[in-house]
């Protein structure tokens, strides 16, 4: 694989399905939840029984409208459901109740920007969402060797379909889209994302042209990618062997491909046969929608602030840098976080640093998430209090926080505590210095003559004699001063 | 036929509250019923006599310690066989659902048990409600119980000839573009059909989505108001049930009265070829009977009328062509295993070949044809849109009159296979198909027989959402008519 273009452009859409996250399935009352016994979670309306009827879950429709807001999408005051008729065993009414040509959510913007995932700078560009629109998730199929079972538990429940327009030219683009969108869903919480759970799925579609050729190539759809690396590496590859072949005088022609993860390459699934006849009718067992511009401005008002815009916010109000700003605005819980601890007086780029050395190491280390956190952002901010007042040494600070996080105390009690405050007093100090001094004359007589590294360990020993809560900055000033004073 | 020992509802609730019978004795005396003529008329598929007796001994006890769940409790009822009864078969006269037991209950069958109806048995009818004499049954057939060479009606001909027969004391039908009028029409009963919305389909296996309802057969117009006055009302779990609230049918009968009522008889009706002379003759008796207890007779104009057949044909199709797209032996119902299936699609297509009788296949066809890619404009597009027109044809012709006149099909009931084209049984439905299509209510309540004493029924239709005025104008129609 070469990377290298020769020439061509790739050409890239991804449609992606997003499962909403509701307390109940799209049209029926069953939980809406991962895993479990299969058939469990079912019940006559979404098993497709004879005689039931879907009822619509609102808030389906209220995160659907939150996240075509939060991509800039209009929102299409009337719109419908229309029944998408074909058989499978995944599908208990064989047809699926979705959305044809009313979608609730039209003509949005995922930007992307920045580094991408493999390390060249992005071209900070907005990739066009076509559409948004709702629909029923259909059941889940296993294979058993020689028969198959399908568990029922996530039929009906409320998918999001969203269609890129095909403007993406580059892996890096189509990784930054995937991650943009999740970080966006998971702000608004919409839905966590988690694809081992199914809760997103990606089909990619792939084409390759001249770059002075304005017709499109032939389309390929790759099928199988689960996780937004495997879209990188799949897209990576399929390009190359598109442009490969293309090269070598073959044709393309319209597939559908099979990303095989451990061989890392795509094979043929099918080829593209005439287009699916879903004869599409509006589903007479739903009433139209009317989303006035009340609970579309109610909606909007609910929002959180996205992504890139508290990004900039925390760059521009808080002065720290962008690169913080990025970590930090990551997750929308350690954002938060972040504020409520700058919201107790705490300076922020202290703050941020703690956050991105300390704390997330040590929950990355308990394998926890900023939610679970022992050290609430209140007791951060009181840690970095205790230090900008020189309570506290800053290396002190470092094992108080990891005394906070394993015990969820406060850090002026651990000080207390275990005695750990600093020392700044120069008299106490003076003491340990000249204690050092005097034990050590061999090291005093090596800094004499120039060594200067010898400071490091009288700081040593001051700072072991101090146990270790002799205020730096004065210890290194006073043994400085003792040190010249006595010279000659 | 003999008079028929079966109280009407009216009379069985005052005589469980007087003490003059019992759940019991009702049960009986209805169980008997079957036993001594269902095997001549066949209008039920399933009756559970043990099941039923047990019930009945449950709500005389009721009643005995005063715990008796209100008017109705133990009154038997029969149900068409496409209101899903937890525990009772649900087979839409389908050898596809042949073995199918229903787990749940649909709203209206919730709403009678509350009352302690008792669920006396399932009643025959076209497969799936296709059909319009009950012969397209997938699983036997239903004789008239006036004449037993002659159909019953359809598609809920077996509710009908239950209640014609003495077999149910009232039963529950579904009309989607007459089948309840029709049958009731023919075997000489009153059916009503209510206002799109009014009664929740949740339960009714669906035929069309937009066009179904679930409604009543009685002996009279009095029975209709109460059964109805029970069903209707919004429902939760139906979307396009209506938010008005049930009650208030049968308690403004009393009031009831046609004078200055102006009803309306639509000219396009009467000019249609075909009309058998002793229906126009006996339909025009009844205006005049009208007319002169007061009601002022006017024509109107219902021009759309040649369109609304083909209308029907195209929309009922296509909803009805993905709403049996669920049958195919994964869930539940007829896997077939005989046949060898190379594929899974392969599997669908064997059961639902021998699962499906000829009709169903039929109109799942076109329904199919209708709405696929190319076609879809032309015919179901356009059908929606002569919806329309045919529902403001109504809108119009009620601002000239408060309720329409008119008879419920061309003739009586025919022979059994006289009908011989699928074609010429669609036609028939001509006066009956428009009026679900405009979604408004009507009804079915008997007024003359022919020579031979073949039930005719009157048509009476009403705008949206006025039961009320439809049913009064119905009693007080059948109070001056007298017996027939």
């Amino acid at each position: 694989m070469t990377g290298a273009l020769h020439g061509y452009e790739a050409i890239i859409g991804l449609e992606v399905h997003i499962q909403v996250r509701t307390s109940t399935k799209l049209f029926c009352g069953c939980p809406n939840r991962f895993g479990g016994e299969p058939n469990t979670r079912v019940c006559p309306v979404c098993m497709g029984y004879p005689g039931v009827l879907p009822v619509l879950n609102r808030e389906a429709v209220r995160k659907t409208l939150g996240a075509g807001l939060m991509c800039d999408c209009t929102i299409n005051t009337y719109s419908k459901f229309d029944r998408k008729n074909y058989f499978y065993p995944d599908m208990p009414k064989n047809y699926q109740i979705s959305q044809y040509d009313l979608p609730f959510c039209r003509g949005g913007t995922m930007p992307v920007s920045g580094v991408g995932l493999s390390g060249g700078e992005m071209q900070s560009k907005g990739i066009g969402i076509t559409r948004i629109h709702l629909e029923e998730d259909v059941a889940k199929s296993t294979h058993f060797g020689s028969y198959s079972g399908i568990d029922f538990n996530r039929a009906g429940i409320p998918l999001m379909e969203i269609v890129s327009e095909p403007d993406m030219r580059t892996p890096d683009e189509a990784y930054a889209y995937l991650t943009g969108l999740k970080q966006i869903m998971q702000y608004a919480e919409i839905s966590d994302c988690d694809m081992e759970k199914g809760q997103l799925r990606c089909d990619v579609n792939v084409s390759v042209r001249p770059v002075d050729q304005t017709a499109f190539g032939e389309k390929i759809e790759i099928k199988n990618l689960n996780s937004f690396r495997a879209v990188h590496r799949a897209l990576e590859y399929e390009i190359d062997r598109q442009i490969s072949d293309l090269r070598e005088g073959a044709s393309l022609r319209q597939e559908t491909r099979r990303w095989d993860d451990a061989l890392g390459m795509t094979a043929v699934m099918r080829v593209k046969e005439s287009a699916h006849d879903y004869r599409y009718f509006p589903e007479p067992d739903l009433m139209p929608l009317e989303i006035g511009t009340d609970w579309r401005n109610e909606i909007q008002d609910s929002l959180p602030e996205r992504p890139g815009v508290r990004r900039d916010r925390f760059v521009a109000h808080y002065r720290i840098t962008p690169y913080d700003a990025d970590v930090l605005t990551q997750d929308k819980l350690l954002a938060d976080y972040f504020e409520r601890a700058v919201a107790k007086g705490a300076t922020p780029k202290t703050v941020a640093n703690w956050m991105q050395t300390e704390l997330l190491r040590e929950l990355s280390d308990s394998a926890q998430g900023i939610a679970e956190s022992p050290v609430a952002p209140e007791a951060l901010a009181e840690l970095v209090a205790l230090i900008e007042d020189k309570t506290i040494s800053g290396k002190i600070a470092k094992d108080v926080f990891h005394i906070m996080f394993a015990t969820g105390k406060a850090p002026s009690v651990i000080v207390e505590e275990k005695g750990l405050k600093q020392v700044s007093d120069d008299a106490e100090i003076g003491v340990f210095v000249d204690r050092a001094l005097a034990e050590n004359p061999a090291v005093v007589e090596d800094y004499r003559t120039g060594n200067k590294k010898s400071l490091q360990f009288l700081m040593g020993q001051v700072m072991k004699f101090s146990r270790g809560k002799a205020n730096p900055q004065s210890a290194n000033r006073l043994l400085k001063e003792r040190l010249e004073a006595s010279e000659g | 036929m003999g008079a028929l020992p079966l109280p009407t509802l009216d009379q069985a609730v005052s005589a469980l509250r007087d003490g003059a019978t019992s759940s019991r004795e009702l049960c009986e005396s209805v169980l008997g019923r079957i036993d001594t003529v269902d095997s001549r008329i066949g209008a039920y598929l399933y009756v559970d006599r043990e099941e039923v007796l047990a019930d009945a001994a449950a709500a005389d006890r009721r009643r005995a310690d005063g715990s008796q769940l209100g008017p109705f409790d133990g009154i038997p009822i029969a149900v068409k066989d496409n209101m899903a009864v937890r525990g009772q078969p649900l087979t839409c006269a389908s050898r596809i659902l042949k073995d199918f037991v229903s787990p749940y209950d649909a709203t209206v069958i919730e709403r009678l048990r509350s009352q302690g109806f008792i669920f006396l048995g399932r009643t025959n009818m076209d497969e799936f409600a296709m059909g319009s004499s009950n012969e397209n049954s997938g699983l036997q057939a239903t004789s008239n119980p006036h004449d037993s060479s002659r159909v019953p009606g359809g598609s809920s001909g077996g509710s009908a000839a239950a209640v014609a027969g003495g077999e149910a004391i009232v039963a529950l039908g579904s009309d989607t573009g007459g089948s309840i009028r029709l049958p009731a029409s023919f075997c000489g009963v009153v059916g009503v059909k209510p206002t799109y919305g009014r009664v929740s389909r949740y339960g009714l296996v669906a035929f069309a989505s937009s066009l179904d309802q679930i409604g009543p057969l009685t002996r009279t117009v009095r029975d209709s108001a109460l059964m109805l006055d029970i069903i209707s009302g919004r429902d939760p779990r139906d979307s396009t049930s209506l938010p008005e609230p049930a009650g208030g049918c049968a308690s403004c009968l009393s009031a009831a009265s046609v004078n200055g009522m102006r009803c309306g008889m639509p000219r396009e009706y009467f000019e249609v070829e075909g009309l058998d002379p002793s229906v126009r003759e006996c339909v025009e008796n009844a205006a005049r009977q009208l007319e002169a207890e007061g009601a002022e007779i006017v024509e109107v104009s219902l021009p759309m009328l040649k369109y609304a057949i083909a209308a029907y044909y195209i929309i009922a199709t296509a909803e009805a062509s993905a709403n049996l797209a669920r049958f195919d032996g994964v869930r539940y119902g007829l896997r077939d295993s005989e046949g060898e299936a190379e594929s899974l699609l392969a599997q669908y297509r064997l059961s639902r070949a021998r699962g499906f009788g000829d009709e169903v296949k039929r109109r799942i066809i076109l329904g199919t044809y209708v709405l696929s890619s190319g076609y879809y404009d032309a015919y179901y597009l356009r059908a929606q849109k002569v919806r329309t027109l045919i529902r403001k044809d109504f809108e119009h012709a009620f601002t000239e009159c408060d309720v329409i006149l008119s008879p419920v099909s061309p003739e009586p009931a025919y022979k059994k296979g006289e009908l011989a084209t699928p074609l010429r049984m669609y036609l028939a439905d001509i006066y009956t198909i428009s009026v679900n299509l405009a979604g408004i209510c009507g009804l079915s309540v008997p007024c003359g027989a022919t020579e031979s004493g073949l039930p005719i029924g009157l048509q009476m239709l009403a705008p949206a959402l006025h039961e009320k005025r439809l049913l009064q104008a119905a009693a007080t129609y059948e109070a001056i008519r007298g017996d027939l």
